[in-house]
């Protein structure tokens, strides 16, 4: 019975790439514990709530078929660019960025759909085109990935941009764009920057200005890369020991428990700690780029290798920033940050790694 | 063939899309492997860089102030004491509006117009960022119905603080003085003098008086505490404390039950009073009316109290015992004898006949002795005990100003007595050299004549006067009256007596010519002399000399009538004297102003001092009669 039962919730669950997640998921509420001061188990139950959903998106994602999910990616990218366009005409501001659309009943955040949908949508689109890929189809795609993100970041909601845009880049380059036309499209991209600054938001541009030199605005900007490289720096090899960390129990470090994340576990876990943490993402996106490699259609290597790269992405940025060597772009840390939108996708992506996974040989006639 | 190059094409696809894959798994290595650099550099190399930033940020270093050292009497009466109490303080800085959060706050607790006042004055007088008191000595009640509505006053915080009082209110105000928050010239001499560590936290300091002069004894040393402290600047908890070290207490040399019956005998007089112990330069007590409360200063005092202290006629902040001064009158004649037998210009026997008036040769203008008519043959012991003027004026001609202000200055006169407490003024010893530098002009002959009854540039404070006539009962060895008895550690108790500085003097005069003059100075006491009827009847001896001091001066033929002058223009009325005059403990100048007769107004006040202080008889204070109405008393008018 309770082995039918668990053959039940884990015929569609990939065994390594689950152990990597829990693993990794479990270190995060440890330390969600002790960003939140400790003895505060008021947002450990409440990420354990959130971890409860996105587990069911994860299940309910690795059921569905990646034809199923192929046959989904179009109007999925279609309904969420029309939310987009809602955003921008009709969205709601909440502390000086318009990202939320009021449907009446509950408001969303489109571009959060967006990260799932734009790199299914490519993924279906080089698909349809596998017999012989042109430069027309890559302009085709540029134009895909280039709709939704111009809509983000004039939301402005730079990280989320980044992450969109980085998700529909990897499903290119998966797919092959030539070497020329990136290095080219690269050039213009650096020629263009000084007229992308002069589109960048104040506050924006401020976080570049910071990053380039936190100490210029010490007690603003400045502080929140100040405060987390002092609380990494000073945790040493070893670290603090857990709750111990004294940049994070005593809230020198802003939004600890949420983007901040890494300096209130490199404070306590010292460099020991940090390498561990690499090691179990590093396992997540070994077995990722495995499901990749081994997927059956050009659709699902795609959609694997750009979920995969993707959570790379979100990784790479987030302990980038807080260690001061990428601007602050309000990215999570992936599995350990507090909060349920970015957990939801995320793991909604895991569910379609499984779902490839587990589906290949059915359809490898 | 189509499927074929389909199949050919798939592979191809396949090959490009790991190919790409493995660039892609190579970037994400390198990426991490950046992100390891990272790490090992912040957390290896700068290490501890960063760890003695994260320990400057969570460690404050917070200012632990020690308790202010207490004035006590010689007796062990406490003069200046501190209480705990709770204040209400606001930081403006931290107040969007604060006129407003007060009218708020006067729903919750009382809030006075004065208190509102004081307020106001000393945000004039601060910085924005500096916590200010509202309120002051809040009751318990008051604390707990502020605690309650604490949230709604941002920037507002209950303290428990230490208060300075001072008991005895007005009594000894002057020589206690008081203490006020630091203002700017304050902050300028600690840091001056190095001592801007140890005023961290401490925000009132020493201003007059003992508490101002002797402000390094009795403030201590300030210890620190180290707070573990958030982000937000709250104190977590204690980590490390150096404890403060109290400020000494200090023993003082006034007598505090003799300084009350001082000032209770000056009446509604204001006036001066300088009680020395000859033997060491004690001061017993020092008396200026009127004097002041000095606990309004403490916590910061408001503008209508200020004015009013400030402006009033009576000058209530004048310390008059240290910066008043006075032509001494008739008690400077003590002192003109002795310079003449000093210089030989007088011997004890000589005599003049006393017309009633005294002439410069070549000169109409005479010089009136204050008894119409005279007082016949006069000699040395003789001028004394009456007081009389035409002697003087002879004998200060014949002296010359120069000889006169040599021998003033052995006194004392002229010069500072060096009191240990600040605001002192020099009085006026003249002399040809002076008047040149001062005036531009010559020395006359008849500046001499009015210097020799202690008028015309003569001036005097009567802490001066007092130190003089301490130097007549002492032997002739000049005293310096001191405040400080001794120095006492208040953990310890271990006390330190101050070193007597009269031990070493040498007399100034010679003892046979210093006997003659006491020996007349107490017949001023007995029947016959000016004093007699203050003295009668008092089982010790006294010497002593009456004197008045003119506020107006006299024309030619004018006769002094009071009841034509107002009364700030009446005579000040002054007394010295010194007893047992056998072996004297005590010495004293007075002065009351507008008091008109040394004898009867300040010669009561120098009765009840002696009979307090030598018999321990605590007499009811009796005020000193009122003027009489007319001007027939027994005693001298000069």
């Amino acid at each position: 019975m309770i082995s039918r039962a668990f053959e039940f919730l884990a015929r569609r669950i990939d065994g390594p790439l689950m152990a990597a997640l829990a693993l990794t998921l479990a270190l995060g509420i440890t330390v969600v514990y002790s960003a939140s001061g400790g003895g505060d188990f008021s947002r450990v139950f409440s990420q354990g709530r959130n971890l409860a959903v996105a587990f069911v998106a994860l299940w309910v994602f690795a059921h569905i078929h990646p034809q199923v999910l192929m046959r989904l990616a179009l109007p999925a990218y279609v309904v969420g660019l029309v939310l987009l366009l809602g955003v921008a005409l009709f969205g709601e501001i909440r502390l000086g960025a318009r990202r939320w659309l009021n449907l009446g009943f509950t408001t969303v955040q489109p571009s959060e759909v967006m990260k799932i949908a734009v790199p299914l949508m490519l993924a279906w689109y080089f698909h349809r085109r596998e017999e012989g890929l042109r430069a027309r189809d890559f302009a085709i795609a540029g134009v895909i990935l280039a709709l939704p993100v111009g809509l983000i970041v004039r939301q402005p909601d730079l990280g989320t941009a980044v992450l969109v845009f980085a998700s529909g880049f990897f499903v290119i380059f998966l797919a092959g764009l030539s070497w020329k036309i990136m290095i080219a499209a690269g050039a213009a991209g650096g020629a263009s920057l000084p007229f992308l600054w002069t589109m960048l938001h104040d506050y924006q541009r401020k976080r570049v200005l910071t990053l380039l030199d936190p100490s210029q605005d010490p007690l603003g900007a400045g502080y929140h890369i100040i405060q987390s490289t002092i609380a990494i720096g000073s945790g040493g090899i070893l670290g603090k020991g857990w709750l111990n960390g004294t940049q994070a129990q005593l809230d020198f470090v802003p939004e600890r428990s949420t983007d901040f994340i890494l300096a209130v576990f490199g404070e306590e876990f010292g460099l020991a700690g940090n390498i561990v943490l690499i090691v179990l993402y590093l396992l997540i996106i070994v077995r990722g780029l495995m499901i990749a490699a081994n997927a059956s259609t050009v659709f699902s290597r795609l959609a694997a290798g750009a979920i995969t790269l993707t959570f790379f992405t979100y990784a790479f940025v987030n302990m980038g920033m807080v260690s001061g060597i990428l601007p602050v772009v309000g990215v999570p840390l992936p599995m350990i940050s507090y909060g349920g939108t970015a957990l939801l996708s995320m793991l909604a992506g895991f569910g379609i790694l499984m779902s490839i996974a587990t589906h290949k040989q059915l359809v490898s006639s | 063939m189509m499927v074929g190059q389909a199949l050919r094409d798939q592979q191809r696809e396949l090959t490009v899309f790991r190919s790409r894959l493995m660039l892609a798994g190579l970037g994400i290595v390198v990426a991490f492997g950046i992100l390891l650099g990272r790490f090992a550099w912040l957390q290896v190399v700068q290490r501890e860089y960063y760890h003695t930033l994260a320990e400057a940020n969570r460690i404050s270093v917070v200012p632990v102030v020690p308790n202010r050292g207490l004035i006590l009497d010689r007796n062990g009466e406490v003069l200046a004491a501190n209480y705990s109490a709770y204040t209400l303080e606001i930081t403006p800085s931290r107040v969007p509006n604060v006129e407003r959060a007060i009218d708020e706050l006067a729903g919750v607790i009382e809030v006075s117009a004065r208190d509102r006042r004081r307020f106001r004055k000393l945000q004039e007088e601060s910085k924005n960022f500096e916590s200010l008191p509202i309120r002051t000595r809040l009751t318990e009640e008051e604390v707990a119905r502020f605690a309650v509505n604490r949230y709604r006053f941002p920037g507002f915080e209950i303290k428990a603080r230490l208060f300075r009082s001072y008991p005895q209110g007005e009594v000894a105000s002057h020589a206690i003085g008081y203490i006020g928050r630091i203002n700017d010239a304050d902050v300028k001499r600690i840091d001056d003098a190095g001592l801007a560590t140890n005023y961290k936290g401490t925000d009132h300091i020493g201003k007059l008086g003992i508490e101002g002069a002797y402000e390094r004894e009795l403030h201590g040393t300030t210890g620190s505490e180290q707070v573990e402290i958030d982000a937000g600047g709250r104190a977590i908890r204690a980590l490390a404390r150096q404890e403060p070290v109290s400020g000494n207490n200090l023993v003082v040399t006034l007598d505090l039950k003799l300084q009350k019956i001082a000032e209770a005998a000056f009446g509604d007089y204001k006036g001066a009073l300088v009680a020395i112990d000859p033997r060491n330069g004690e001061v017993l007590a020092l008396v200026s009316r009127p004097g002041f409360d000095p606990n309004l200063f403490v916590d910061g005092i408001d503008p209508q109290n200020w004015d009013a202290l400030n402006n009033s006629p009576d000058k209530p902040l004048n310390n008059r015992a240290l910066r008043g001064q006075y032509p001494p009158g008739s008690t400077v004649k003590p002192f003109m004898a002795l310079a003449a037998l000093e210089y030989k210009k007088r011997s004890p026997e000589f005599s003049i006949g006393d017309p009633g008036f005294f002439t410069l040769a070549g000169v109409a203008h005479r010089y009136r002795d204050w008894k119409k008519g005279g007082h016949g043959t006069v000699n040395m012991h003789k001028s004394i005990v009456v007081s009389c003027d035409t002697y003087y004026y002879g004998l200060a001609t014949e002296m010359g100003i120069d000889a006169i202000h040599e021998f003033l200055t052995r006194f004392g006169f002229g010069q500072r007595s060096g009191i240990d407490i600040e605001g002192e003024l020099a009085g006026l010893a003249p002399s040809q050299e002076w008047k040149q530098q001062r005036f531009k002009q010559k020395w006359y002959a008849g500046d001499t004549v009015s210097v020799g009854i202690g008028q015309g540039y003569l001036l005097a404070t009567p802490v001066q006067l007092a130190t003089a006539v301490a130097g007549l009962a002492n032997g002739g060895i000049p005293v310096k009256p001191h405040l400080l008895k001794a120095v006492q550690d208040s953990k310890t108790r271990q006390t330190r007596e101050v070193e007597n500085p009269v031990a070493e003097g040498k007399p100034v005069v010679k003892d046979t010519n210093l006997a003659l003059i006491r020996a007349a100075m107490v017949d001023v006491t007995k029947p016959g002399g000016t004093a007699s009827a203050a003295f009668a009847g008092a089982p010790y001896l006294t010497a002593a000399k009456t004197g008045t001091a003119q506020v107006v001066g006299m024309k030619q033929n004018e006769k002094y009538d009071e009841k034509r002058l107002k009364r700030e223009h009446w005579d000040h009325a002054l007394f010295v004297a010194f007893a047992p005059a056998d072996n004297p403990t005590i010495a004293l100048a007075i002065l009351a102003e507008n008091g008109q007769h040394g004898a009867s107004t300040a010669g009561p006040i120098a009765r009840q001092v002696f009979d307090y202080y030598l018999l321990k008889k605590e007499v009811p204070v009796k005020p000193p009669p009122p003027p009489p109405e007319d001007d027939t008393g027994d005693d001298e008018h000069d």
